[in-house]
């Protein structure tokens, strides 16, 4: 292939064509307190793991709220389920439910042909 | 009440003599472009247009990238002005969307800050000991084609129609971003309707393509490519939009934008080099014109006297489908009558 010097940059669009939302709707139903996320940033900032690791819980619960999910099962097993961003939460998100509903929610089978 | 808002959505165009601006890229990218508008506007329509041998850049790359100063940008612009004012000419025509924006914006600058004008004035008095006026009207090559499509039409041998199937071709069309998007109220239909390119396709009867990325960048923003690594930016912005148009099977794209039209063009070839991904069905990519060559086309004047085997995308299968003949000796023969050595042929983009 031809070296250019550059190459193509993977788009940030959300493709509602090619991707499924339905994983994110069953979240919202396990744990409604997630519609109230206003996405601060304080549980990724009181998080231990983050302090040793690249662990950021706002990133993956905005991936999950994308339905980017690539990666996301394993990035959720750094959680040690401490539950200090719970406690911080300004808004009452019940972020242990929520952490251990994704880690479910990954687990299972797919509906759809999407992703 | 629709009507009256759908005024504001309008633009006066002059009815006559013209004052003409080269492009310094368009020369390069579609050397029969310009020559093919100007014959247009002088044989086919009659107009009055003066084209100037003596004009000299806007400065509107430089401008863009912040290597030319306001203020230079300012005095040569006006040094343009005062050769159009010397011939007597009010009606200006710049070829490049570059320079549209740039003379449309130096002027809302003058009107905004008077003192801003005076101070331009003085410079160019200075340098070169020349006065201005400010043009009466500014407006691109391709609002004048639009003003004039019904005339144009009456003219054309030929329609934008698949002469197999009897069915309109379909034709993406692109704005450029300096057109509309800089000062909307100075295209045709602002930057939400723009209808210039749309209305000259459908009057020519050619069906457009309304796809979701229609309004995105071409690609070209000066910053992505003028530095080799940034070009990532340029490409990825193109790549959305083909991928976007691909579904709906276009015979061809038109833009009235010299950036447009040749990133649109070569990225394809890019592309098919990156990612052995071409957009159309057998690999040759989707044609790209500028709004000239689909007029001179339909026109009847020679494909190759147009420029077209300039462009990384061949024509022949388009051509053929509107029914244009050409010869294919005829292809790389210069304007001498020397025939010049034929490019080489990409691996994945078929020619």
């Amino acid at each position: 292939m031809i070296e250019f010097g550059f190459a193509l940059k993977q788009t940030r669009s959300e493709d509602l064509d090619k991707t499924s939302l339905e994983r994110f709707h069953r979240l919202l139903e396990l744990t409604p307190s997630f519609k109230r996320c206003f996405q601060c940033g304080n549980c990724s900032a009181t998080c231990t793991a983050r302090q040793f690791t690249d662990f950021s819980i706002r990133r993956v619960h905005t991936s999950f709220r994308r339905g980017e999910y690539d990666g996301l099962a394993e990035e959720l097993r750094k959680c040690m389920l401490c539950g200090k961003c719970t406690l911080v939460c300004p808004r009452g998100v019940n972020l242990r439910s929520l952490i251990i509903n994704m880690r479910e929610i990954l687990d299972e089978p797919q509906k759809t042909g999407k992703r | 009440m629709a009507n009256r808002y759908w005024n504001e959505y309008q633009k006066t165009i002059a009815d006559d003599r013209y004052y003409y601006e080269r492009s310094c890229i368009r020369q390069t990218f579609f050397p029969g472009s310009e020559t093919a508008f100007l014959r247009m506007m002088k044989d086919e329509l009659g107009k009055d247009i003066f084209d100037d041998f003596r004009l000299h850049t806007c400065t509107g790359i430089g401008y863009h990238t912040d290597v030319v100063p306001l203020e230079t940008t300012m005095t040569v612009v006006a040094r343009i002005f005062s050769l159009m004012t010397e011939r007597g000419y009010e009606n200006l025509v710049p070829s490049c969307i570059t320079s549209f924006g740039v003379f449309t914006e130096m002027i809302h600058m003058w009107q905004e800050h008077p003192e801003l004008l005076e101070q331009t004035r003085e410079n160019l008095y200075k340098a070169c000991r020349r006065e201005f006026d400010i043009p009466r009207n500014v407006a691109h090559p391709s609002d004048l084609i639009f003003k004039f499509r019904h005339e144009l039409a009456g003219k054309m041998k030929y329609r934008l129609v698949n002469r197999f199937t009897g069915q309109p071709l379909n034709v993406v069309e692109h704005i450029g971003c300096h057109y509309a998007k800089l000062f909307p109220d100075k295209g045709v239909g602002k930057a939400e309707f723009p209808y210039v390119l749309a209305g000259m396709i459908e009057a020519w009867g050619g069906h457009v393509v309304d796809y979701p990325e229609r309004r995105h960048c071409c690609g070209f923003g000066f910053r992505q490519y003028l530095i080799r690594e940034n070009r990532g930016y340029s490409v990825s912005n193109t790549k959305k939009k083909l991928e976007s148009m691909e579904p709906y099977e276009p015979d061809f794209i038109v833009s009235n934008c010299p950036g447009c039209s040749m990133f649109l063009d070569r990225w394809q070839y890019t592309i098919a080099e990156m990612e052995h991904k071409t957009y159309d069905r057998e690999g040759y990519g989707i044609p790209v014109l500028t709004y000239e060559e689909m007029a001179g086309l339909l026109l009847g004047y020679d494909p190759w006297e147009l420029g077209l085997q300039i462009h990384q995308v061949q024509s022949e299968r388009l051509l053929d489908k509107i029914g244009i003949p050409y010869d294919p000796k005829q292809k790389y023969n210069s304007a001498s009558g020397k025939i010049l050595r034929a490019p080489e042929k990409p691996e994945n983009l078929l020619v």
